[in-house]
């Protein structure tokens, strides 16, 4: 029996639509239930008060202030090197054994168990390096976690830039760098972003990594030499010791409206800069 | 002076040779046309002359060229680019406004000076039959223009950057016959000032344009010399198959 094509097309058009609706509505339930739940105990002082007997009472100023230090160390860390690592990959060598190699020890690396990542940064950093557990030592740590995939995104944007803009500007006489930093880099850098903003969500989240190499100090770190827990640190903590249910909720609630203000930030910020470029 | 000489020139892409011991010389301030069947090496021997070819894996060149007098070689490939342009067979501006396109050239050799580069602007365009088109219309974006307007801009970007010979790769084929007039008729005008090679695949158009007319087989450039006479008695039998279009 055959089907009519009309019949597949919309049977298909409907497989589509039902699989869309339910990823979207997952999502949405979730982010929905924990903001439910969470919100109605978050307030201007649990936004602004320390911690205070473990998490059952106080506010989560310090994670705040962790989670925002530890993001911007690895982040500040792992763009730049992997934006680099990147270029070199892209623009500065041709493909070859070498390539494959480093591509492949990248995507090995991305495929690595983020506790493996702790457990390296707790030897390295903590120990070996004598970092103890820091801001530093969890930001370090986060940030060999997330190279990976800013390389790869970044990579990737680079290499979809179309090869006719590197031969014009290669024959008006640019030079490597110019014709990189002029005439390629400028057209990547959304991808680019998309990367950097999968690593500041992925280092927001990540609870592992932290724990072995930040610790999960209470107070609030003034330095990136002190221990201190991010959101997702505290949030853990509080549920799974069944410290305090409410806490854990408003925490999390929290912790969702920030990923959701720095997405937000960074593609408005990425689309205002898109548009100003056209119209310079 | 020659604008460009070649004495026993070869080029091999690993080993693959597509330039055999190619001799020829260019004359300045005229119109140099490369004609012969796809895959004989036109391009090849045109991206030689300003280096193109250096950024392909595995080129090795051998021979003398010499640009107005100076080896090849023998200067940074930065400001021999600059004084070698190039014009491709697709109109390629970047996706940024008519004047970003045209001040790129300048920008990347370090005019940063506004009045400068309104000047420079305004000069190439009008160089190229675009200034009073889009003299108004200078921070529209590039690829919102007609094809022909765009291989123009691609002209006038060239410009720019004030070179002394333009390569010219196929640059009318993706354009209709009414714009490939005129952009012939652009570049009659050039000729004035700038030495002109151009790759063709249409016979009729390096009959029209050019002075002088190469035509190679094979990576061979087996004959050259004035444009007509290479059209009405070529020498060399295989030229005479292909003009006759004996060949494929
Ligand atoms: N990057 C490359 N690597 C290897 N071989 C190449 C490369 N580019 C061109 N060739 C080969 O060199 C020969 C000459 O190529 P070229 O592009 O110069 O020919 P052409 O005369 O311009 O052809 P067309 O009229 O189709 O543009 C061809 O056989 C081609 O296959
Ligand atoms: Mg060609």
């Amino acid at each position: 029996m055959r089907i009519a094509p009309r019949t597949t097309q919309a049977i298909a058009k409907g497989l589509l639509l039902t699989a869309t609706a339910s990823a979207v509505g997952a999502l949405v339930f979730v982010v929905g239930f924990v903001l439910a739940g969470g919100l109605r105990h978050v307030s201007w002082s649990f936004l602004t008060e320390p911690i205070l007997d473990m998490g059952r009472a106080g506010g989560i100023f310090p994670a705040i202030v962790g989670t925002l230090l530890m993001v911007l160390v690895s982040v500040g860390i792992a763009a730049p090197l992997g934006i680099a690592s990147a270029i070199y990959l892209a623009e500065y060598t041709r493909e070859g054994r070498l390539t494959q190699t480093i591509r492949f020890g990248i995507n090995c690396l991305a495929g690595v168990p983020s506790i493996i990542f702790g457990l390296f940064g707790f030897i390295l950093f903590v120990n070996i390096l004598g970092l103890g557990w820091s801001v530093l030592s969890g930001g370090l740590s986060l940030a060999a976690m997330i190279l990976p995939t800013v390389i790869r995104t970044a990579e990737e944007a680079l290499r979809s830039v179309p090869t006719s803009y590197r031969d014009v500007a290669a024959s008006l006489g640019a030079t490597r760098w110019q014709v990189v930093t002029k005439s390629v880099l400028p057209y990547a850098i959304p991808g680019i972003l998309t990367g950097v903003i999968l690593g500041i969500g992925r280092s927001i989240e990540e609870t592992a990594v932290v724990i072995f190499t930040a610790g999960s100090a209470v107070q609030t770190p003034t330095s990136v030499f002190d221990s201190a827990r991010t959101m997702a640190v505290h949030f853990y903590i509080l549920a799974r010791e069944g410290i305090s249910n409410e806490n854990a909720y408003a925490t999390a609630a929290v912790l969702i409206c920030t990923i959701l203000i720095i997405n937000t930030t960074a593609y408005t910020l990425m689309h205002r800069l898109m548009r100003g470029r056209r119209a310079a | 002076m020659e604008a460009i000489t070649a004495r026993g020139l070869n080029v091999y892409y690993g080993g693959f040779h597509a330039i055999k011991d190619v001799t020829v010389s260019v004359a300045p301030r005229r119109i140099t046309s490369l004609i012969g069947p796809s895959g004989c090496g036109k391009s090849t021997l045109l991206r030689t002359f300003n280096r193109m070819n250096d950024l392909i894996a595995g080129v090795r060149v051998t021979g003398d060229v010499e640009i107005f007098g100076r080896p090849l070689y023998g200067e940074d490939v930065h400001s021999l680019r600059r004084r070698v342009g190039m014009v491709f067979q697709r109109p390629n501006p970047f996706p940024l406004s008519v004047y970003d396109n045209v001040a790129h050239g300048p920008r990347v050799h370090g005019t940063t000076n506004g009045k400068e580069l309104d000047e420079i602007v305004a000069r190439s365009l009008s160089a190229v039959g675009l200034w009073e088109t889009l003299k108004d219309r200078l921070r529209e974006i590039a690829l919102s223009l007609s094809g022909e307007q765009q291989q123009r801009l691609c002209f006038a970007r060239l410009l720019a950057v004030q070179p002394e010979v333009l390569l010219m790769d196929e640059p009318c084929s993706a354009l209709d016959p009414i714009s490939t007039t005129r952009v012939e008729e652009l570049m009659q005008e050039l000729k004035k000032d700038y030495t002109i090679v151009i790759v063709t695949h249409n016979m009729q158009q390096a009959a029209r344009v050019s002075e002088d007319c190469g035509f190679m087989l094979l990576g061979e450039l087996v004959e050259f010399g004035r444009t007509d006479s290479i059209f009405t008695k070529p020498s060399d039998r295989r030229t005479e198959d292909y003009i006759t279009g004996r060949y494929g």
